[in-house]
């Protein structure tokens, strides 16, 4: 298809690892930030390709690996109840709560419907006046505005049985907790190209001055990748730390005002808790006071809920770049798509779903640092 | 569902007060909303997700960056080791084709 096939072509690919095998003189360590980014990688072996010493750690964000456990609860505890028709993305569906995932719900008799776009949801509100119909808001930045769109047509449309379960988070304040950790080895990020589509970059230069360190919004496709290592280790080699946008195609600087003029209206930024991580501040979403009214978690009652996490699952250091999948023992064990113990092994962005489609017979695993990033405790703060 | 694609759009139309689109997704058919990209055209391109025209697709910088990396070979070639740059072609080939 155009504008994919020709950012995969293997002879601009092999250019391009020749320009960095020419550039890099002594080792790196880069995160990509976005779990897309993650399957590119693994699925096409960029990482195996790249001159010795050039480490790529891969970042907390995928969506779905992210959010926390209580809201997986909450979730499950609205899409149980009679007369709701719960509506998710279908990555959703195999996420593990405490004791049973939305996949179980359905089969013990609730009404779990998987949908492409929340618009769909929506319509189904439309054609069910005498249910409540809940939709699972999740995501980064470029998620939340199409959920925020729906919100804002409800409610123009007097849709009113529809409702938001909301879980949305932020990449900047992500990447200043990455790399605020005593334990961070990241010295350059490839920005998740999408995310910048919406916001545009100009949350990134005053990150990139102050922790002093490249920062490339790159896109999806293997060549795209590849350019956002190249540039990232131009920098590094030169000692710069500047925001390069290698994803011109689809970023502008400024992104796109009117997604962001209507986050601006129907969200406000909260605390929010990552799974496996613990709360990093002002890193999510939630509805603003306007629209609270069609907050699923006010309109059900849900809270209260307390979750902990399983104890052999180590997908908050594999979200943290501070362990590879394959190094976790459950890894392929006890742990696999079809039995997943954390969300990281379900989602298709998951890093350890990408190493278990790609790499079950791969890499020597070397011991990490099992430590984790300064933030709270999941326990100590409610999700906001 | 994280994923963001581009896709061509092939009509526009209102639809409850909303302006939406079908677009084409290499043969694939979807309806988008375009009312975060409201001057969006016919035969443009555009990234979408979860049924939404996030950002119009530049083809200008599509076709620069490709060119680009087109240009990043030559010096490489010219003056580059050809042992080292046969042996890494094959094996770029090898891993990046699908
Ligand atoms: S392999 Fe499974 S148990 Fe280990 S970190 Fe990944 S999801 Fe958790």
């Amino acid at each position: 298809m155009k504008y994919l096939e020709e950012f995969r072509d293997p002879e601009l690919a092999r250019r391009l690892l020749d320009d960095i095998r020419a550039t890099v003189t002594r080792p790196w360590a880069l995160m990509e930030v976005c779990g897309g980014q993650t399957h590119t990688i693994i699925r096409h072996g960029i990482d195996q390709l790249l001159p010795e010493g050039v480490e790529l750690i891969h970042g907390p964000g995928c969506p779905v690996c992210v959010t926390p456990l209580e809201v997986i609860d909450k979730a499950l505890e609205i899409a149980s109840r009679p007369g709701v028709i719960f509506c998710s993305f279908g990555d959703m569906l195999r996420v593990p709560g405490t004791d049973r995932d939305l996949f179980r719900v359905r089969g013990e008799g609730g009404d779990v419907r998987v949908v492409y776009s929340p618009l769909d949801a929506l319509r189904i509100a439309q054609q069910n006046p005498d249910r409540e119909v809940v939709f699972f808001g999740i995501g980064f930045e470029t998620t939340a505005p199409p959920n925020a769109m729906t919100v804002y047509q409800a409610r123009k449309l007097g849709i009113r049985n529809f409702s938001l379960l909301v879980s949305h988070v932020r990449v900047p304040p992500a990447i200043e907790a990455i790399m605020t950790s005593p334990d961070c080895r990241v010295q350059g990020f490839l920005a998740a190209g999408h995310v910048c589509s919406v916001m545009g970059v100009e949350e990134y230069p005053e990150l990139a001055e102050r922790h002093r360190v490249p920062i490339v919004v790159t896109g999806f496709e293997p060549l795209d990748i590849l350019e956002g290592i190249r540039r990232t280790v131009r920098q590094l080699e030169r000692g710069e730390h500047t925001v390069e946008n290698a994803y011109q195609r689809a970023v502008r600087p400024e992104g796109n005002p009117a997604a962001k003029a209507m986050l601006a209206d129907v969200f406000e930024v909260t605390d929010r808790a990552w799974r496996g991580i613990g709360v990093i501040p002002r890193s999510g979403w939630r509805l603003s006071p306007r629209y609270r009214d069609q907050d699923a978690e006010h309109r059900f009652q849900v809270s209260g809920i307390t979750t902990v996490e399983p104890a052999e699952c180590r997908s908050g250091e594999v979200l943290q770049g501070l362990l590879k999948p394959n190094q976790c023992e459950a890894f392929g064990t006890t742990c696999t798509p079809r039995n997943p113990l954390g969300a990281t092994m379900v989602s298709s962005e998951g890093a350890c779903a990408a190493y278990y489609l790609y790499r079950r017979l791969g890499l020597p695993a070397a011991p990490l640092p099992a430590r984790s990033l300064p933030v709270v405790p999941l326990e100590a703060s409610p999700v906001a | 569902m994280c994923l963001a694609v581009p896709g061509r759009v092939v009509e526009i139309e209102e639809r409850d007060g909303t302006r939406m689109a079908v677009v084409d997704f290499g043969g694939v058919v979807k309806d988008v909303c375009l009312e975060y990209l409201p001057d969006l055209a016919v035969g443009e391109y555009a990234i979408v997700h979860v049924g939404f025209a996030l950002q119009r697709l530049d083809e200008e910088s599509a076709r620069k960056t490709l060119e680009l990396f087109n240009e990043l070979g030559l010096l490489q070639e010219e003056f580059g080791d050809p042992w080292e740059a046969a042996a890494g072609a094959g094996a770029a080939a090898k891993e990046v084709q699908e």
